[in-house]
């Protein structure tokens, strides 16, 4: 342990990082390292091109949504500690950890929908609004269906998470729509060290 | 109302009671006269009317009644929800076999039945696991499937070797007295015990409902032990017969090897034959009555492949079952499908009920009792001891990898679910009398195994699970932003560990995923259902057909099905021109609706375009012809053909009926309709004013849109319908159009064949004339027959698009609606229905 804490030395604010993500040392080191083979043009940070350069991820239907989750608004480079932070959200929920803390932690179930429900809510005004919905089934769902079909799958969504039928979802009705998802489980990988 | 019960339960227990004394009896009696019986048979000169030939029929004859017994008995048990509640069934079950074996013992003074290992292992154990496998959840059981391999092989070795050592200890200290077992034998003891049974975990697992991880752990490792038991005993067995001098690490790592030939092997049989009936149901298309039938009999090979070549039989069967459920239930007809599954469930719950019926049975035997104070309660302990250490330690190694880690009250409900059954039961009967001196001590102390397993741990499982506050299955309501949102989930787990450099779980699982479409759907998928939707789609559909349902089922509560009329009229429109509005201009019309006509519970704030997914095709089709349909339409609603009389043919391979297929089709909307008529007259006792509505032709859009804001209930339903009741006729109708209309109390045996139901009358309403008087003459009625319906809130959700389509069930709508498609046809129930009752006047 002692040992890759001298190694972190290179990296900027490696502790502050463990301290804000709770992944250990080694998590970090690897991460970093990751983050420097994706960086391919050592700017520091990662730009869209970047991601896309990922060949495992051309397949995948919402990459878009999921390279957006990692920038953050207005910016077109995401630099490693927001790139260990948005990963933060995948760390398996640890209640012994999260009590000691008092910020709620990046891997507790609400933040985790919460990044969830970024990946619908493209606009960010806090509301899934039914052509968002609708894109996101169509990104996922286009090769096999019709646009119609789509359509009438959001509208039944719709009606099951919209409580208050004022044709978008809050997160609140979110939340509420998937409380029966073990989301914690879900939405958890288990990072290597 | 519990007397009621009470006498209930008598009545089937002196049932039951007086067919097993009618058994023993015919039995005994046959035994007695078994002799005479040939002599007079071949003494008799003229030809017997009647001759009593038990004999003849004996052994098919008890097996039949034995399941009568065992189901009556189940029935029995399953009456007194008071008593199931608290105790499960499996022991109440075994403890009917308790009651049972004193009545044969009481009656032959001898054990005449008892559960054989030929009959549990070939014709009880193989439909529980296939069933097992059938139904197996996919997904949890592979991301899963290390820890269950984990308890699987080492736990059982653990339990085995464990349990011999110990007993051999306690033996060789002098615990049990004078016998004579040596250290193999307690091996081969041990590795019998070791075993997690499968039967007796699903039994009990059943009724707790434990969170899914945690049963698919103890139910999986039940499943999967086998592979390790049989060769454990295998190999002692085999050591036994050797001697202890013979045995060399030759012949220990022979039997290390044969471990992964007889598991392995097993399952790739079982992958075979999965394959093979998966390949085998793409092509059966025009013998879809015996389709459910492939199912079962290469499941049963499969298990009888593998226990010919001497490999796990039940890890063969459920590999089988895992394998082939995808491709299946995707190439199959859906009806076969379904009968798979009820059959399936037949099958596996029968023969579980035999099983423990008859594992209380067994118990009654003197032969098998041989007391032994120290061996029976040490080898009690040791069970239970041991499998406790070992879940607990393979746990404490499991959770440093597992993401979720199993807590203290999951891996205590592992220990006590480790629940022993009728496999060691069986493996126990097999041991040879000659090479093993104290075979009927451990007989019986199985047997005491499997009872404090099942009964006591099967008792105390529910409060206990109550207790410890485990985390109990979420009920998964089907909801169809959660399947959209698992999706998501999958997409975004992979992106994740693409993104941070790692090849986990997801990622493996994404492979996986596709390869299996690209290649395994392409083999083993016919290609209508290759292109079959995505899962979401199945669970939307479910939705839909569930909610369909539902809003017949409510609306046939109130007394009235005249709304469904107003879908189909909905529908009906938007097939027509759906193509014609744009998405925008939809819900104008809709949210106008909803402003004006309160009064109408059926107009519902989110009209969603109301075609269904493969009805769609069928429209597009339908568009084309939709100008010679409505004179098709016409002809046929107002020309009557020759009524045939209903024709019920026999045939082995067919279900249809009738294959005139118009003739059907009327015949059905007849009664359909009369149907609907009289409930509704008879059910609400009001009399909705008489409807005429036109036929309409297709017209402006500009029309369309205003009408519908008014008249959308009963526009554009193809047929014109009629409201009546019996008192109709004096009450204020005003018109010069002739009604159909029948009176309550002359007689009707079913309307539908009523000579005055003729369809003259709707001849003299040609819809082109009856266009001008439409609007607030027609609207009215439908209301008022809707205003009978409910208006909840939960209602709205239910109410919600309803969807027809093609596997529906609710054909007679598209009776009305779709005489040009022929799949609904073949989906028509049966036309002739039970006449109505008369209504009430």
């Amino acid at each position: 342990m002692g040992s890759n804490k001298s190694t972190l030395q290179h990296i900027p604010n490696a502790e502050e990082l463990m301290e804000e993500t709770g992944f250990s040392a080694a998590h970090i080191q690897r991460l970093y390292d990751r983050f420097q083979l994706l960086d391919r043009d050592q700017m520091g940070g990662l730009r869209n091109e970047d991601f896309e350069a990922i060949p495992e991820l051309v397949t995948n239907p919402i990459k878009d949504r999921i390279i957006g989750a990692f920038l953050s608004p207005g910016k077109d480079m995401v630099d490693f500690p927001s790139f260990v932070r948005v990963l933060a959200h995948f760390q398996p929920t640890n209640s012994k950890r999260s009590k000691t803390s008092s910020q709620e932690q990046y891997n507790s179930p609400t933040r985790k929908l919460q990044f969830v429900f970024q990946l619908y809510d493209q606009d960010r005004d806090g509301k899934i609004s039914k052509t968002e919905m609708l894109q996101v089934l169509q990104e996922m769902l286009r090769m096999e269906e019709t646009d119609e079909q789509l359509q009438s799958v959001m509208e039944k969504a719709f009606q099951e998470a919209d409580l208050d039928q004022d044709d978008a979802i809050s997160f609140d009705e979110f939340k509420k729509s998937l409380e029966k998802l073990d989301i914690s489980e879900k939405m958890s990988i288990g990072f290597l060290c | 109302m519990l007397r009621f019960e009470h006498g209930k339960t008598w009545l089937l227990w002196t049932l039951i009671c007086l067919i097993l004394v009618f058994g023993i009896e015919a039995k005994s009696k046959s035994d007695h006269s078994h002799n005479g019986h040939h002599q007079n048979a071949s003494s008799i000169t003229g030809i017997p009317i009647v001759t009593f030939k038990w004999h003849h029929v004996e052994m098919p004859y008890t097996v039949a009644l034995w399941i009568l017994v065992a189901g009556l008995g189940k029935l029995v048990i399953e009456a007194n929800h008071h008593v199931t509640n608290v105790i499960p069934e499996s022991a109440l079950l075994i403890c009917f076999g308790f009651i049972l074996g004193g009545i044969i013992w009481g009656a032959d003074k001898v054990q005449t039945f008892s559960l054989t290992p030929t009959v549990f292992f070939f014709y009880l154990l193989p439909q529980i696991i296939l069933d097992a496998g059938y139904f197996m959840p996919n997904k949890l059981f592979f991301s899963n499937l290390g820890g269950i391999l984990i308890h699987a092989i080492i736990g059982t070795c653990w339990n085995a070797a464990t349990v011999g050592l110990s007993l051999w200890g306690c033996h060789v200290g002098g615990a049990m007295g004078d016998i004579d077992i040596g250290l193999l034998q307690y091996l081969l003891y041990g590795s019998l015990l070791s075993a997690v049974d499968p039967v007796a975990v699903i039994a009990v697992f059943e009724q707790v409902h434990v969170n899914e991880v945690l049963f698919i752990m103890v139910f999986g490792e039940s499943l999967l032990n086998d592979g390790v038991t049989v060769v454990l005993f295998n190999v002692f067995d085999a050591f036994v017969s050797l001697g202890g001098a013979e045995i060399d690490a030759a012949e220990i790592i022979k039997g290390i090897i044969s471990f992964f030939v007889v598991a392995f092997g097993g399952a790739l049989v079982g992958v075979v034959f999965g394959l093979l009936l998966s390949l085998l149901t793409r092509c059966t298309k025009n013998i879809q009555i015996i389709e459910p039938g492939f199912v079962f009999v290469l499941g049963y090979l499969s298990y009888l492949t593998a226990e010919m070549l001497s490999l796990s039989a039940i890890l063969s069967i459920t590999f089988c079952g895992v394998c082939c459920q995808k491709y299946i239930n995707a190439n199959m007809d859906e009806k076969s499908v379904t009968t798979v599954r009820y059959a399936m469930k037949v099958f596996a719950n029968g023969s579980e009920t035999m099983i423990f019926v008859f594992l209380g049975i067994s118990a009654i035997d003197k032969t098998i009792w041989v007391w032994n104070t120290g061996f029976i309660l040490l080898t009690l302990l040791f069970v239970f001891v041991y499998r406790c250490i070992g879940v607990f330690f393979l746990t404490w190694i499991q959770n440093k990898f597992r993401l979720v880690p199993l807590d203290f009250t999951d891996r205590l409900i592992m220990s006590y679910g480790g629940l022993r059954g009728a496999v060691a039961y069986g493996l126990a009967v097999l041991l040879d009398e000659n090479k093993i001196k104290e075979r009927p001590l451990m007989i019986g102390t199985t047997l005491i195994v499997v009872y404090f397993t099942v009964i006591l741990q099967g008792i105390t499982m529910k409060p206990l699970v109550t207790w410890l506050k485990v985390k109990r299955a979420t009920s998964s309501d089907l909801m169809l932003i959660g399947k959209v949102q698992n999706k998501v989930f999958d997409h975004l787990l992979v992106a994740i560990e693409d993104i941070s450099g790692q090849k986990g779980h997801n990622y493996m699982r994404d492979k996986w995923n596709n390869f299996e479409s690209k290649w395994l759907s392409w083999i083993l998928m016919k290609p209508s259902a290759r292109k079959k939707h995505d899962h979401v789609f199945d669970v939307f559909h479910q939705l839909n057909l569930r909610d369909a349902l539902d809003y017949v089922a409510e609306g046939e509560c109130k007394g009235s099905l005249e709304f469904i009329r107003n879908e189909t009229a909905y529908i009906d429109f938007r097939k027509k021109f759906g193509d014609d509005f744009s998405d925008i201009s939809m819900p104008d019309i809709t949210i106008d609706m909803g402003d004006t006509t309160i009064a109408n519970p059926y107009t519902r704030r989110d009209t969603v375009p109301s075609i269904s997914l493969e009805m769609h095709e069928q429209t597009m089709n339908g568009l084309r012809e939709s100008e010679d349909m409505n004179t098709h339409h016409l002809l046929q609603q107002h020309l009557y053909k020759g009524r045939k009389q209903h024709r019920h043919r026999y045939s082995r391979s067919h279900f249809d009926v009738n294959q005139d297929e118009n003739e059907v089709q009327e015949i059905f909307q007849r009664t359909m309709r009369n149907r609907l008529e009289s409930f509704k007259s008879g059910k609400m006792g009001v009399t909705p004013p008489k409807t005429i509505t036109k036929h309409s032709k297709k017209d402006t859009q500009q029309k369309v849109k205003k009408e519908m804001r008014w008249n959308r209930p009963t526009l554009y339903s193809d047929l014109p319908y009629f409201e009546f009741s019996e008192e109709s006729s004096a009450s204020g109708y005003t018109g010069s159009i002739p009604r159909v209309s029948y009176t309550a109390g002359v007689g009707i045996e079913n309307p539908a064949f009523m000579p005055d139901l003729d369809p003259m009358a709707p001849v003299q309403i040609p819809p082109w004339l009856a266009e001008g008087e439409t609007d607030s003459a027609t609207v009215a009625p439908s209301q008022r027959a809707q205003a009978g319906l409910p208006w909840t809130p939960s209602n709205l959700r239910r109410l919600a698009p309803l969807r027809i389509s093609t596997r529906s069930s609710d054909s007679f709508v598209l009776a009305d609606t779709l005489p040009s498609s022929s799949r609904e046809r073949d989906e028509l129930p049966p036309p002739p229905s039970p006449p109505p009752s008369p209504p009430h006047s």
